[in-house]
């Protein structure tokens, strides 16, 4: 409980750090927002008096501390192009992206960890050899291009899908799961390829280990040998892998979605960086740090639960 | 070779040559030996002397592609060289218990001690949970580690390299095997615990007529523990012999001259 807790408070200090630094991102960037709002045309005056209006004149630690405390309360403020709130703009975007990165690391759970098993225990086999080729090709491909291909090819010669026919999930739970299948795909295709890799060295690295020897000693079969004392152990990097990569797709996903034509934080994301709409930014920013640390808070506590040497309660 | 109806394992030539370089290597010439119940044989020798290799053909652990292994080990009229893999099976963790020499590394990291003392219990016997857990405390208070409960439930890291050599020792003899093989157990230990695991090997020995096949690089620790001595030097037997011959009489110069390693003063480590 005491780990946990330390890790509350961990998650906590970094979404502050974050914040604070987004804030003064914007801060120091130059381009005034009140000017883009009024336009160049519009007068000194009005342009100060909306200056003063948005407390803009207000000093850095005012308003930091200002946005800071109505975040907290859920109002994200205002954004500055569309002049409605931000947590209208992006609530229902979020589970776009959310099922995006989700499905995408749910298949890389699901598709790496068996495949890495497989080739592992039949290292130097051919299909050993098949999956190193296509691992190298995997991950020499972007995951914007993989997404190309995959539209290409899914979508337009096997018709799949359809290629920008994206269901709302408010619409339709089933289409839309459907739809972000191959997206997700295109992002968790490099991470497989790699996840792939690393378990196969990994066990490879285990199996040479003297615990093995001992565990043969015994009477094990080779497959209780590779079950009961080899896979946890080599599961120990792929896990701190996946924890990492996960921050990975979730920026990936920007990408994605531009390619799939998905409506998620990414389009709102991209426009809003051009059109300087820094509370959106600021505020979508937030949230995909949330996502990602809170992944990482769960991926510290499975990593705790299989390798006991990580620091435990006492 | 006198009370053959209790003889229990029976080597014969054995020879072990290695693949994995352009010219083969062999590692082990002509090896004889027999082991009578109850008996505790040393094979000593330094690095390199084939003395490893002959303990892990015996406990059936060298399995590589890329060596040859010729003659028998017979262990009950079964040929461990030879047997298929499933009779091999049978016999590793129930009749021939094995000891290794990094009891650092020896133990998986990830599994309680307890799970790992039980194991050969959970293979080679149908006792139910409990029995085995009963068993395995048992096994560790047998080695003489306090407060077998609370250990059963640690992880190897949180143990010393002398307890984990205890635990290592308690999973090996958990099926009561007729032959407990212990490969330099005592090597990564220091002087006083070296000392705790002969005097808890020749206990084990005693009570349960454990025969014992421990190999080591020290004469003083053979010398104290087993009452006959292989030894070897670059893959052939030099000289075999109860120990006191050897010791009292040695025939060949290389024993002679381990003879005279031995450091005089017994605190010091040899």
């Amino acid at each position: 409980m005491k780990y946990i807790g330390k890790k509350v408070i961990l998650m906590a200090a970094t979404l502050i750090v974050v914040s604070f630094l987004v804030f003064l991102s914007f801060f120091v960037m130059s381009g005034d927002p009140a000017t883009s709002m009024l336009g160049t045309q519009a007068t000194p005056d009005r342009v100060e008096a909306l200056r003063e209006e948005m407390g803009l004149n207000d000093s850095f630690f005012t308003q930091y501390f200002r946005w800071a405390g109505s975040f907290l309360k859920g109002d994200m403020g205002i954004s500055y192009s569309y002049r409605i709130p931000v947590e209208s703009m992006i609530a229902d975007k979020i589970p776009v992206t959310l099922a995006l990165t989700g499905i995408a690391f749910l298949m890389l759970i699901v598709l790496a960890i068996p495949l890495g098993i497989y080739i592992a225990k039949y290292a130097g086999g051919i299909a050993d050899r098949v999956i190193y080729v296509l691992n190298q090709i995997m991950m020499a491909i972007p995951p914007f291009f993989a997404g190309i291909l995959i539209t290409f090819l899914f979508g337009r010669i096997f018709k799949l899908f359809t290629p920008g026919g994206y269901v709302s999930y408010k619409d339709n739970f089933g289409q839309f799961i459907g739809y972000m299948f191959f997206p997700a795909l295109a992002i968790a295709l490099p991470k497989i390829a790699m996840a792939v890799k690393l378990l196969r060295s990994s066990v490879i690295g285990e199996v040479k280990k003297d615990y093995v020897r001992t565990a043969f000693s015994r009477g094990n079969r080779s497959n209780q040998v590779f079950y009961n004392h080899i896979l946890k152990n080599a599961l120990i990097p792929v896990i701190t892998f996946l924890g990492m990569t996960l921050a990975d797709m979730v920026a990936g996903s920007i990408i994605i979605e531009q390619v799939f034509g998905i409506p998620g934080l990414g389009r709102i994301l991209l426009t809003s960086i051009s059109n300087r709409d820094y509370p959106v930014v600021e505020a979508i920013i937030i949230c995909m740090a949330f996502i990602v640390v809170s992944i990482n808070f769960i991926v510290d506590i499975i990593y705790q639960l299989i390798d006991p040497r990580i620091s435990t309660e006492e | 070779m006198t009370e053959i109806q209790n003889l229990l394992l029976e080597v014969k030539n054995l020879n072990i040559e290695f693949h994995d370089h352009l010219l083969p290597e062999t590692v082990v010439y002509d090896f004889d030996l027999s082991v009578e119940e109850g008996e505790i044989i040393g094979i000593v020798g330094e690095s390199g002397s084939g003395k490893s290799m002959t303990a892990l053909a015996i406990a059936g652990l060298l399995s590589r592609h890329d060596m040859e292994k010729r003659g028998q080990i017979l262990y009950d009229g079964t040929d461990l060289l030879t047997c298929p893999r499933s009779q091999l099976r049978r016999l590793q963790g129930k009749e021939i218990g094995m000891v290794f020499q990094e009891p650092m590394t020896s133990l998986n990291p990830v599994k309680r001690i307890g799970w790992q003392v039980e194991e050969s219990l959970r293979i080679h016997t149908q006792m139910t949970k409990e029995e085995r857990k009963k068993t395995a405390i048992r096994l560790l208070e047998s080695v003489e580690l306090t407060d077998a409960e609370k250990i059963y439930k640690l992880y190897p890291h949180e143990l010393s390299g002398g307890m984990r050599q205890r635990v290592m020792i308690a999973a090996a003899i958990a099926c009561e095997p007729k032959i407990l093989i212990a490969d330099e157990p005592t090597t990564a230990l220091d002087v006083t615990i070296q000392a705790q695991i002969i005097k808890l090997l020749k206990k084990i020995n005693e009570e349960k007529r454990t025969a014992i096949l421990f190999i080591s690089h020290d004469l003083s620790l053979v010398s104290r523990l087993c009452e006959k001595v292989v030894v070897m030097q670059g893959g052939y037997i030099v000289e075999t012999g109860s120990t006191e011959d050897i010791f009292m009489h040695p025939k060949e110069e290389y024993t002679k001259k381990l003879i005279a390693a031995i450091p005089k003063c017994e605190k010091k480590q040899g």
